[in-house]
């Protein structure tokens, strides 16, 4: 909800703006035309006269750079990270919506690739009991497992992000601090950001017919804690924070490891930044 | 309570959100309506600018027939956005690095032309309606004319100008609007199905061959139920646009698809499983062989034998009801076949097909057959025909 009303202000200028133009354009061409010059002026005078974006009490976005670490040698598929991320930002109790989730490689013996679940996965639901309840099945108890782990995902927060580059109203933005947020009382719900992703990290969600996906608890960090999943973590697989902090845990995990970024060649530039992946990780 | 959303089932690893089908069916409308516009705009202008005399008797039809399929273009977009009541945001504050932000401004640029270029066409035939009907209908045709009743040969030399230019204005129009829905798909590197650069030119010749091959099919089809003889000339010459532009489109599409199996980049095995299963039916045997091979046979085997009358009139409109089945499939296959290849590039999803509800078939249809019916009706307000008891529009 604190993310709501950070983004009140932004719809303020919004509206002011939209009464303004809805005056101004007067249908055929010309209206048009004015309607496709219009924004850019009228927007940025709403914007000069708008107090400052956001106006949480003593958080200033222009003095940090958020980012997410994953160790995943240490992740032991507990996925209290996936029910803590769901309760706290009330994603859809089903196993078809999700702002992090968690991927399970298994190479068996004499086999070149792994195979691949998530908790979504049917026979792990079957094995949870409910689509609100997660859990790994122990399905390979009776094969050679050659070797296993598990990788967290979650929003990659890119630096060049795709979902923000196609939605049409810009719904969708990257704040100062890095996060990428969506705005749900200005998002349309095409879901052309839902294909643009390439990590499969944006969903829909069917109560309020827009657009999720994870912010890093936007609402939390803004109030100095920690995002939901990295709290609950019970192994600190998950690391988050500060990057303008030399000492934060996020600029430790960086500096002490070679890390690597999902699907690299996209150019989106990922600020979710792994440990312990291997080749088949995308 | 109905669900809010249809999971899809999968094989292989897929995303834990990739079973929900962004776009649904009424996607698979929206190009195919779009290319309906530009393909029928494409006739009118091979009339208007390209003076090509022969398919004078469908040239009007067809700027009533881009109007039509125009003005529901925006349907299937409303009825799949989560808030349509919010479109206009898209319009009052483009967000300008989006493809899609572009819609309004494309389209509603562009109904704009058809409106005015189909008032400067029937203006004459509006003109001699207000003056001569009294009731509703002489008040419907006065409010039509604008005020404007000089149809005098200087106004009229006037007015052949303006079709003129709008007719030249519209190519760069229905084509640019058409591709540009191309590149809403082409675009996205998210997905190896639709990341092509050669997406917006095929978009655009599978427009032209849908959109000529409705008005073969709607032509022909007017003509019985009117009871008048079919222009065969005018059939023949469509018949030969068709031909041309089908086998370049068949051409297009060969080579983006060769491109894709042979540069095989990563995530091509389950491409290959995929076309070698799920696409089998749907794009080798009814978009390939049923939509685009068998149609080029029938056309070419018919001019190679010098087909006359009844019989080339047959086989054109055969072909092109073909041809009109080859489009919709091939929407089909690109926005629905995008989505059923996992962006994991290990997994294949199948698409969950609803009949009722927003996203569903019955929607999808309707929306189909909406701009035919408001076709039907504006033909008998604004007759295109030369042919019938009236005629008397502006003949540029």
């Amino acid at each position: 909800m604190d993310e709501e009303e950070q983004f009140g202000e932004r719809q303020a200028a919004r509206r002011s703006f939209l009464g303004g133009l809805g005056t101004a354009i007067a249908g055929a061409a010309a209206g048009i035309a004015a309607g496709a010059a219009a924004p850019r002026e009228t927007r940025a005078a709403a914007v000069a006269d708008a107090p400052p974006i956001p106006a949480i009490p003593g958080y200033d976005w222009s003095k940090h750079r958020w980012a997410f670490g994953v160790d995943a040698t240490k992740c032991i598929g507990c996925l209290r990270c996936v029910e803590a991320c769901k309760a706290e930002n009330e994603v859809a109790p089903d196993a078809h919506h999700f702002r992090t989730w968690v991927e399970r490689y298994v190479t068996l013996e004499g086999e070149e690739r792994a195979h691949i679940d998530s908790q979504a996965d049917p026979v792990n639901i079957a094995a949870s009991g409910s689509e609100g309840k997660y859990r790994f099945a122990n399905r390979y108890k009776d094969a050679k497992v050659e070797k296993a782990f598990f990788v967290p995902k979650l929003c990659n927060h890119c630096t060049h992000p795709a979902c923000v580059q196609v939605c049409p109203t810009g719904a969708t933005f990257k704040t100062n601090d890095g996060v990428v947020v969506i705005d749900h009382t200005y998002c349309i719900g095409c879901q052309y950001c839902v294909q643009a992703c390439p990590y499969g990290a944006r969903l829909f969600n069917p109560k309020l017919q827009v657009t999720d996906k994870c912010t890093w608890c936007y609402h939390r960090i803004t109030k100095g804690l920690n995002p939901a999943c990295v709290e609950v973590c019970p192994v600190s697989a998950r690391i988050f924070g500060d990057r303008n902090d030399k000492d934060s845990a996020i600029s430790r995990f960086l500096a002490n490891n070679r890390v690597e970024v999902l699907k690299p060649e996209t150019g989106n530039a990922p600020n979710v930044f792994y440990v312990g992946i291997d080749k088949e990780v995308s | 309570m109905e669900p809010l959303f249809a999971a899809a089932p999968f094989i292989g690893y897929v995303y834990p959100n990739e079973t929900v089908f962004p776009w649904s069916v009424l996607i698979v409308v929206y190009p195919y309506l779009t290319g309906l516009v530009a393909g029928a705009f494409t006739v009118s202008s091979l009339y208007q600018v390209f003076g090509i005399k022969q398919l004078r008797p469908v040239a009007h039809f067809a700027l009533l027939t881009s109007l039509c399929c125009m003005l529901f273009v925006p349907t299937p977009l409303m009825l799949h956005l989560g808030h349509p009541e919010r479109a206009f945001n898209a319009v009052f504050t483009p967000h300008w690095s989006s493809a899609m932000a572009m819609f309004g401004y494309f389209a509603g640029f562009y109904i704009l032309l058809l409106f005015v270029e189909t008032w400067f066409v029937f203006r004459p035939y509006m003109v001699e309606q207000a003056q001569a009907r009294k009731g509703l209908l002489g008040l419907v045709y006065k409010a039509l004319c604008l005020g404007c009743y000089d149809v005098s040969d200087k106004a009229m030399s006037a007015d052949r100008k303006w079709i003129f230019a709008l007719a030249i204005l519209g190519i760069p129009g229905a084509h640019g609007l058409h591709g540009y829905v191309g590149f809403i798909f082409g675009s996205l590197k998210s997905r190896e199905w639709w990341s092509s650069d050669l997406m917006p030119v095929i978009f655009l010749f599978s427009a032209i061959i849908s959109g000529v091959s409705l008005l073969v099919v709607l032509y022909v089809l007017s003509c019985k139920l009117r009871r008048v003889r079919v222009d065969v000339a005018c059939v023949k010459a469509m018949g030969y646009t068709l031909w041309g532009f089908v086998m370049f489109t068949l051409l297009l599409e060969g080579v983006e698809f060769g491109s894709l199996m042979y540069k095989a980049r990563e995530g091509i095995e389950m491409i290959v499983l995929f076309v070698s299963t799920k696409l089998i039916v749907p794009f080798f045997v009814l978009q390939f062989t049923v939509g685009a091979v068998t149609p080029i046979l029938i056309l070419s085997f018919m001019f190679w034998r010098g087909s006359k009358g009844r019989a080339l009139v047959a086989g054109i409109t055969l072909a092109a009801m073909l041809v009109l089945f080859n489009v919709i499939m091939m929407r089909f296959n690109v926005v629905i076949g995008g989505q059923e290849i996992a962006k994991t590039g290990k997994g294949l999803l199948e698409f969950p097909w609803e009949m009722w509800g927003r996203d569903g078939v019955l929607a999808a249809g309707s929306v189909l057959v909406a701009p035919m019916i408001l076709l039907a009706l504006l033909v008998r307000l604004l007759p295109p025909w030369e042919d019938g008891p009236e005629h008397g529009h502006a003949a540029a």
